[in-house]
């Protein structure tokens, strides 16, 4: 009889090859996956942005490349009233856009945060006017803007007789001014009231309850507790929604293209209308970088000015 | 300071009965506390005494005033939360102050009275501090101190010291009987621990399913459980029940083990209920088999099975008995209980 031995299994010792060698080596991995993102920011993003602010110190036209001319494009800007009035429509323009949509998309999350019958059902249409493409909302408002066929007009002078003429929504400066900020009201609600919402909810419901014990009205623990506690994510939500209403582009130029006599051009229409259709690429492109300043200071604005604070770091008192 | 009386109330959410007509009286200054598991009602009867759930029937009366439709903030009570629910972006100062903020005090009087429930929790040093910036038993002083500014006629205790570590809730513990001791004001304290109940209640509401199951001072409802609910629920390790029926010198267990019983007792069939404290070691006793044994340090409890029937035993001496080995036991006969199989309800020795 032989003695059976147990044989021992050892795991081979494989020499990877030198593919799987790299794939293991930390800094390539990290290069090879950053890759992707980086080269399309790279292509889509700083090349186009590189481009746009060489572009403003040239005096670049379409068919012929321009030549180094410093900041003149800028000085002429300065001169230009038209960029003066884009400048004063763009600031107005998102001031009050800005203010209603907080003032609307707050009451709505408010009233959406309540319980209420069909909760997710209301939620999904409330989000619609953010979904639907810009310049198909645009179309909407220009049917509900025109001067003959107009729905507001319909109702207020054909059904309730209360007005004896129809409105001429964008004929001239100041109603077309005011009828874009409606426009542009209605689109952005949905975005700031889903996010405030979502920041509602985060709100503890026994710091109500507390409130509710220590003697508050509902403006008061309106004003103490659910105010303040929406105040960083109320920053963050104002502050790109400050950027994107500064620099719309489609609604202005789906329905008014900057007009009447030029009054309702913000600076993302001028800059385009300038530079492409009137061909003074590098006058456009100085337009266009003018309004970096501004969303500069808005942005540090927001983020200094509300979302720091104290009580949500954790940190020491000294 | 005020009693307050409970009066058959009852509360459904939708078609889900909660409470099923409790009734309790808490005299002024007493401290009583509601325990029982989770899902029981307590909690529910707590947020009804403060108003923040209505009352479906029955009366809920604070003094000499039913408060049935009387809102939170005009009851003269105050309530600490389980989860403290300080509100996070006041600093300490501003959330023992806020209810007097709300009611326009003047800044003086404001400061005088959060220094002097600072004073008493020991958190004068704290009052710049924001919560989070607090430890867990720094906040729950400070949701107490937020009670106390209020000098309400009744305090409220939600589970306060169910998110403390245990160390820490002995302390508070401690701490919260002390300040009732001092301040003497009516107190209702919600817990599902039974160990906070025995210590710091003057009176106990145990219940169950919406039911109260008995009322009485700690030692009462220790010495003699209404019922094998609370026979169960009160003490720790849990009293020892074994099914069975009469039998010649005892109560003859299912496993097959005849246990003593007071001669009172006998002939009844039932539950046999005996604590693990009230078991002893003795030589004449009944031999067991040791299944477990872990000693506490105090005391050693100690699970042996007689016949089939395993009984939890507690130890004041130290056993040195291994699992397997046989060591002999007998209850001590004036303390055992016998319940009815039927209702649960205690048979008086």
């Amino acid at each position: 009889m032989s003695a059976t031995t147990a044989s021992v299994w050892t795991k081979p010792q494989q020499q990877a090859n030198w593919l799987v060698r790299l794939f293991d080596w930390k800094p390539f991995l990290a290069f090879a996956c950053l890759l992707p993102a980086a080269g399309l920011l790279l292509v889509f993003l700083t090349y186009p942005l590189g481009l746009g602010i060489w572009l403003a110190f040239t005096d670049t036209t379409i068919g012929r490349s321009g030549y180094w001319v410093g900041l003149e494009n800028f000085q002429y800007l300065l001169e230009d009233p038209l960029w003066w009035n884009a400048v004063f429509y763009s600031v107005f323009y998102t001031g009050i856009a800005t203010i209603g949509k907080f003032a609307l998309g707050l009451w709505l999350a408010l009233l959406l945060n309540n319980h209420l019958p069909f909760k997710s059902l209301l939620r999904a249409i409330i989000l619609l006017p953010w979904i639907v493409p810009t310049v198909l909302s645009a179309i909407a408002f220009w049917w509900i803007y025109d001067p003959q066929f107009s729905i507001i007009s319909f109702l207020l002078v054909d059904k309730l007789g209360i007005l004896d003429n129809y409105i001429d929504f964008l004929g001239s400066a100041w109603p077309a001014r005011f009828s874009l900020i409606a426009a542009n009201i209605w689109r952005g609600i949905p975005f700031v009231a889903i996010s405030l919402l979502a920041g509602l909810q985060t709100i503890s419901p026994s710091l109500y309850e507390a409130a509710l014990l220590d003697g508050s009205t509902g403006w008061q623990r309106f004003r103490y507790i659910t105010f303040p506690m929406l105040m960083p994510i109320l920053a963050i939500v104002m502050t790109f929604s400050i950027i994107f209403t500064f620099t719309d582009f489609q609604l202005v130029y789906a329905i008014t293209r900057g007009g009447p006599v030029n009054s309702t051009h913000l600076l993302a229409t001028l800059a385009f209308q300038r530079g492409i259709p009137g061909g003074q690429l590098g006058e456009g492109a100085a337009i266009a970088v003018s309004m970096i300043p501004f969303l500069v200071f808005a942005t540090l604005f927001s983020y200094f000015g509300l979302a720091r604070r104290k009580w949500q770091q954790g940190e020491g008192n000294d | 300071m005020a009693s307050v009386e409970i009066r058959n109330v009852r509360k459904a959410f939708g078609p889900v009965q909660v409470l099923h007509g409790v009734n309790v009286d808490i005299a002024d200054g007493e401290f009583v506390v509601l325990v029982g598991p989770s899902g029981c009602g307590k909690s529910t009867l707590l947020r009804m005494l403060a108003g923040l759930e209505n009352i479906t029937s029955g009366e809920i009366a604070i003094g000499p005033r039913v408060v049935n439709n009387v809102p939170p903030k005009d009851r003269d009570i105050a309530m600490v939360f389980q989860n403290y629910a300080l509100y996070p972006h006041m600093t300490v100062f501003d959330n023992m102050a806020f209810s007097m903020k709300l009611a326009k005090a003047p800044k003086e009087v404001m400061e005088q009275e959060v220094g002097r429930a600072a004073k008493i929790l020991g958190l004068e040093a704290l009052l710049q501090r924001y919560p989070r910036q607090l430890s867990g038993g720094q906040r729950q002083r400070v949701a107490m101190g937020r009670a106390i500014v209020r000098n309400p006629q009744v305090f409220l205790f939600d589970e306060p010291l169910s998110n403390l570590d245990a160390k820490l809730r002995v302390q508070m513990r401690a701490e919260i009987k002390e300040l009732h001791q001092r301040l003497r004001v009516t107190t209702v304290y919600v817990t599902h621990d039974q160990i906070e109940a025995m210590t710091m209640a003057d009176k106990i509401v145990v219940m169950n399913g919406g039911h109260v199951e008995q009322v009485g001072p700690p030692l009462e409802l220790y010495d003699r459980p209404a019922n094998l609910f609370v026979a169960g629920f009160i003490g720790s390790p849990a009293m020892n029940l074994v099914k069975g029926g009469p039998a010649e010198g005892g109560f003859q267990a299912e496993g097959g083990a005849v246990l003593p019983l007071p001669q009172s007792l006998r002939g009844e069939a039932g539950i046999y209920g005996i604590r693990p404290e009230h078991i002893q070691l003795r030589e004449d006793g009944i031999p067991a088999t040791v299944v477990l044994v872990e000693p506490t340090g105090s005391e050693t409890q100690v699970v042996a099975r007689i016949g089939q029937t395993p009984l939890t035993c507690a130890f004041r001496e130290r056993v040195t008995a291994r699992p397997g080995e046989t060591i002999r036991i007998m209850p001590e006969m004036g303390l055992v209980h016998l319940f009815e199989s039927g209702s649960g309800r205690r048979l008086a020795a």
